[in-house]
């Protein structure tokens, strides 16, 4: 308990040191220390699980009496300056339903706690597998980034001299999210994770905001307006769940003898954790989060903060299996699945696709976790694991090679491997471990696609046919588009600094460490989180054959570069001038045309717009996102009124 | 048995599959009125090539073009060793992505423009292709009460697969031409000449890099066929013959088509393809899954 307690706590001292270090070197030292001690705890924290436990228990820290009274009430006190702070934005940016519904939100829970419904003792914290792997999630890949962040920033503001320089603001707002993050998986009392889920919002919503251009300001407040609604959703289940049901704990919420009193709760949940894993209808506050600067959109976009959405899911997958809330989760989840990888075909900025692709890989996880069998849980965790270090990493990336080329356009990492190799690994090895056979990725999706096929449901299985051919093809292309050899390139003078390099390659490793230990991961890691879960003494998905065929392959992934150097060697080529549509000048870059002009050879990527365009999906799409809700919940409140009349 | 299965395609598949090449030659040059090249000039050919100088862009190439053909023959010996079907189309599709890298890292206009189209051919027919695998899966399910991906228990069924799955069946048949790269869908790289885009993703391939990408299109053929064959094998012994017959209809077949329809735009391919697959494949599934 003590690592938790450090853990939560301790990042929000960070971020109260970091707000008074304006020395660049000072804060570089703070950053440096208070991440290497987060990571260090992390992973004392999930050595001494592992040690201690045999995977399969977990602990409830029953912390009660008068200090929880306490921490309640600066809990309540923190959500009221939040309510003020969004207030007074609001009025100054003219920008009113996000305050209101701030002011909903916070309104109804002070007078809920004020006026004493409050009143069953419990247990806040508890902690098992899963609160174990997203801790070391957050603490390692979290860490990294804020590591990141410290010389990402500095080139930034060298890049962007026109924005006002305020890292005394934003490192702290990294390190509260992380605290926010820690506080609400290691929560078990609903009104702890509401707090924190909360926080998370607000973290988001002021990161966003940056730059405080007119355009942050506007993708801020949707942000904002997006993710308290769907906190009011929350805050409402918890009313609900605390006054009707007697339960506090999103455990016993789970586990609540009558599975039909608890629909409602469970519902508003769901759409909590939908607007939080930016789900259609509500993808475009995450796609407007890319205004910020690089480790915002690593740390909170794509690694941590929306993993809040589906570990919220995650926890109540038992409740859904076979319910119409679970029904609602997994045909959103497998719509966005679809719609959000063909939208990433159309778009050739390099923050954007992974915008798109973090929401569909998200709307993926979302479907497994919807449909709630043991094999689709394992499915999502794998999922999820392997998305927060991909992804992160490659945010990192493409940050780094936007401040090294000032571009972040697919189309400008035309032979990226040529003029900035090291980065160019990086992402190749992040894109390969997103969907290429035999990495992480695909084995989750094949497990998937073997559940949804067992549940016999036909729209989440074309969406993953479909899905999967789309996400295939923004992937090639891109990849194709960075180990396009240029001829006569030259490379790119710019140097990442050391501190970014340590983040990157720390990724790269870890993600490498996470494809071969696959099968370990999956039986000591993964498979107990399921086993919890479910109450079950063992799983497993796959087989003893299937993971060998995967090993060898990712063997064979690592040989043949190596084995196609030793051919290189061995034959006999010659350099040869390339085929144009005209007379090659002799370096591979020009030719002459059929009217003597010289024209410079120039490739670019389909994009398919007349397809895919977001001007010509997006409306029908959002309309089928929000018919899907409209009709799940009508069912639902259908269900429970009829069973009232009754 | 399954390693000598294994075994037999590595050594064999690529004699079958030029043998294939010469047959469809010859075939052709009948259905246009000529003689046509000898049996053997698949063979004749690739031999040439192997012996000629090998011109290259850059080295990527090779490392390219031998990742294609081993995952090819990688995905074949899976598929005959009678794994999991779902993993052997995850290879299969990412020995199609090498192709696409091998051209496009030549940074050559028509090589790049073939892989675009590559590109395009395998968003069109992933789906079908995901939908097949789950197709048999549907089907061990609908005749054995639990599905499965397992190749060896799909074609060991009381009955032929496509009793159950016809629609898959079509669906596939009609994604094999893309494959094959046959017209009207050789849009991406093509056997004739006189073309508008040279020779698509192979045009900065010559000599022995060559003849690899075309005996790695043997092996692939041979694959394919293979996956034909699932849809009529069964347990009994009639449905060898029947699936012998229908390897030859479905290989005239394509013949036939090839011969007979002219290269359509990409859009049309796609759009068909998705249309064919949505009609086909997921009504298929949909119908098996309500009553099967």
């Amino acid at each position: 308990m003590d690592y938790i307690v450090f853990l939560i706590l301790f990042p929000f001292l960070a971020a109260a040191v970091l707000a008074f270090v304006k020395n660049n070197t000072v804060r570089k030292v703070v950053v440096y220390t208070s991440c290497g001690l987060i990571m260090a705890a992390a992973v004392a924290f999930a050595f001494w699980h592992f040690t201690e436990m045999d995977g399969y228990e977990h602990i409830l820290y029953l912390w009660t009496g008068e200090e929880t009274h306490i921490i309640d009430h600066i809990m309540l006190g923190a959500e009221f300056l939040m309510m003020i702070m969004i207030i007074i934005l609001g009025i100054k940016n003219k920008k009113f339903f996000a305050p209101f519904l701030s002011v909903v939100g916070t309104g109804l829970m002070a007078w809920f706690e004020l006026s004493g419904r409050v009143n069953i003792e419990t247990n806040n914290l508890y902690s098992d597998q899963l609160t174990v792997i997203m801790f070391l999630l957050i603490g390692l890949v979290g860490s990294l980034i804020c590591i990141y962040a410290v010389g990402y920033m500095k080139d930034y503001h060298n890049h962007h001299t026109e924005f006002k320089d305020r890292r005394t603001f934003f490192f702290p707002m990294l390190f509260v999210f992380l605290g926010a993050m820690f506080g609400l998986v290691a929560s078990s009392n609903l009104m702890w994770i509401y707090f924190f889920w909360e926080v998370t919002s607000v973290a988001s919503f002021l990161l966003i905001g940056y730059t405080r251009t007119k355009e942050a300001m506007n993708n801020a407040f949707r942000a904002l307006w997006m993710n308290l609604l769907g906190g009011l959703a929350f805050g409402i289940a918890v009313m609900y769940s605390i006054s009707k049901l007697n339960v506090i704990t999103i455990q016993n919420l789970v586990d609540y003898v009558d599975q039909s009193a608890i629909v409602i709760p469970i519902l508003l949940l769901s759409f909590a954790a939908l607007t939080k894993t930016a789900q259609l209808p509500f993808s475009k506050w995450l796609l407007g989060a890319m205004v910020a600067p690089t480790p915002t959109s690593a740390l909170l976009h794509s690694a941590t903060m929306v993993k809040a959405g589906v570990y919220l899911l995650i926890r109540l997958s038992p409740a859904l299996y076979n319910t119409t809330a679970g029904m609602m989760v997994a045909l959103i989840g497998g719509f966005t699945f679809l719609i959000a990888s063909m939208l990433a075909i159309t778009v050739s900025d390099g923050k954007k696709v992974l915008a798109y692709s973090t929401i569909s890989n998200l709307g993926l996880i979302v479907a497994c976790t919807g449909v709630a069998t043991e094999e689709t849980v394992w499915a999502a965790i794998l999922l999820l694991i392997f998305h927060a270090v991909s992804k992160s990493m490659m945010f990192q990336a493409v940050g780094a090679i936007e401040n090294a080329t000032g571009s972040r356009d697919i189309e400008d990492m035309h032979g990226l491997i040529m003029s900035l190799p090291l980065l160019a690994f990086i992402m190749v090895i992040g894109i390969a471990g997103m969907f290429l056979a035999p990495f992480g990725m695909l084995i989750s999706k094949w497990a998937a696609l073997k559940a949804f096929v067992d549940a016999h449901n036909i729209i989440l299985i074309l969406s993953i046919a479909f899905g999967s051919a789309t996400t295939m093809l923004y992937w090639t292309k891109w990849l194709a588009k960075i180990l396009a050899c240029k001829a006569h390139s030259t490379k790119v003078d710019y140097k990442t600094s050391p501190g970014q390099w340590f983040s990157l390659i720390g990724h790269a490793l870890m993600m490498i460490a996470l494809c071969l230990s696959l099968p370990y991961l999956s039986r000591i890691v993964v498979e107990p989180v399921i086993a919890q879960v479910y109450r079950v003494a063992h799983v497993s998905v796959l087989t003893p054959e299937d993971l060998i065929i995967v090993v060898v392959m990712l063997v064979m992934i690592f040989v043949i570069p190596f084995l196609s150097r030793v051919i290189v060697k061995h034959t006999k080529s010659t350099p040869n001038l390339e085929y144009m549509a005209g007379i090659n000048q002799g370096d591979n870059r020009t030719f002459e045309d059929s009217f003597g002009h010289i024209k410079y050879n120039f490739l670019s990527n389909w994009y398919l717009t007349d397809y895919f365009g977001e001007d010509k999906i997006w409306k029908p799409v959002v309309a089928v996102a929000v018919g899907i809700m409209v009709v799940c919940a009508g069912l639902v409140i259908s269900a429970v009124s009829g069973g009232g009349l009754l | 048995m399954r390693l000598l299965l294994v075994l037999g395609y590595i050594v064999l598949a690529p004699l079958v599959g030029g043998l294939l090449a010469g047959l469809d030659r010859k075939l052709t040059a009948r259905m246009q009125g000529r003689i046509g090249p000898p049996l053997l000039q698949p063979f004749y050919d690739v031999k040439k090539l192997l012996n000629k100088e090998i011109l290259l862009i850059n080295n990527m190439q090779y490392l390219f073009a031998w990742c294609f053909i081993i995952f090819i023959v990688f995905t074949g010996g899976m598929f005959f060793a009678g794994g999991n079907i779902l993993l052997v189309f995850f290879v299969f599709t990412t020995a199609a992505m090498f192709l696409v890298l091998e051209a496009t890292t030549t940074n050559s206009p028509y090589s790049v423009m073939g892989a675009n189209r590559e590109m395009i051919q395998m968003l069109s027919y992933e789906p079908m292709i995901l939908l097949t695998a789950v197709g048999f899966y549907t089907a061990t399910e609908a005749a054995l009460g639990q599905g499965t991906f397992t190749i060896r228990e799909i074609i060991s069924m009381p009955v032929p697969n496509v009793v159950y799955i016809p629609g898959i069946f079509i669906g596939f048949l009609f994604i094999l031409t893309i494959k094959f790269r046959k017209s009207p869908f050789d849009i991406s790289m093509s056997h004739h000449a006189h073309q508008e885009m040279v020779k698509g993703v192979t045009t900065e391939l010559s000599g022995g890099m060559m003849a690899i990408i075309e005996i790695s299109h043997w092996y692939e053929n041979v694959f394919l066929y293979g996956i034909v064959a699932m849809f009529t094998l069964c347990a009994e012994w009639w449905s060898i013959p029947l699936t012998v017959g229908v390897i030859a209809l479905t290989f005239f077949l394509e013949v036939l088509i090839d011969n007979t329809s002219a290269r359509v735009k990409w859009d049309t391919m796609f759009k068909t393809t998705w249309v064919v697959t949505l009609i086909f494949g997921a009504i298929n599934i949909f119908i098996l899954q309500m009553f099967g």
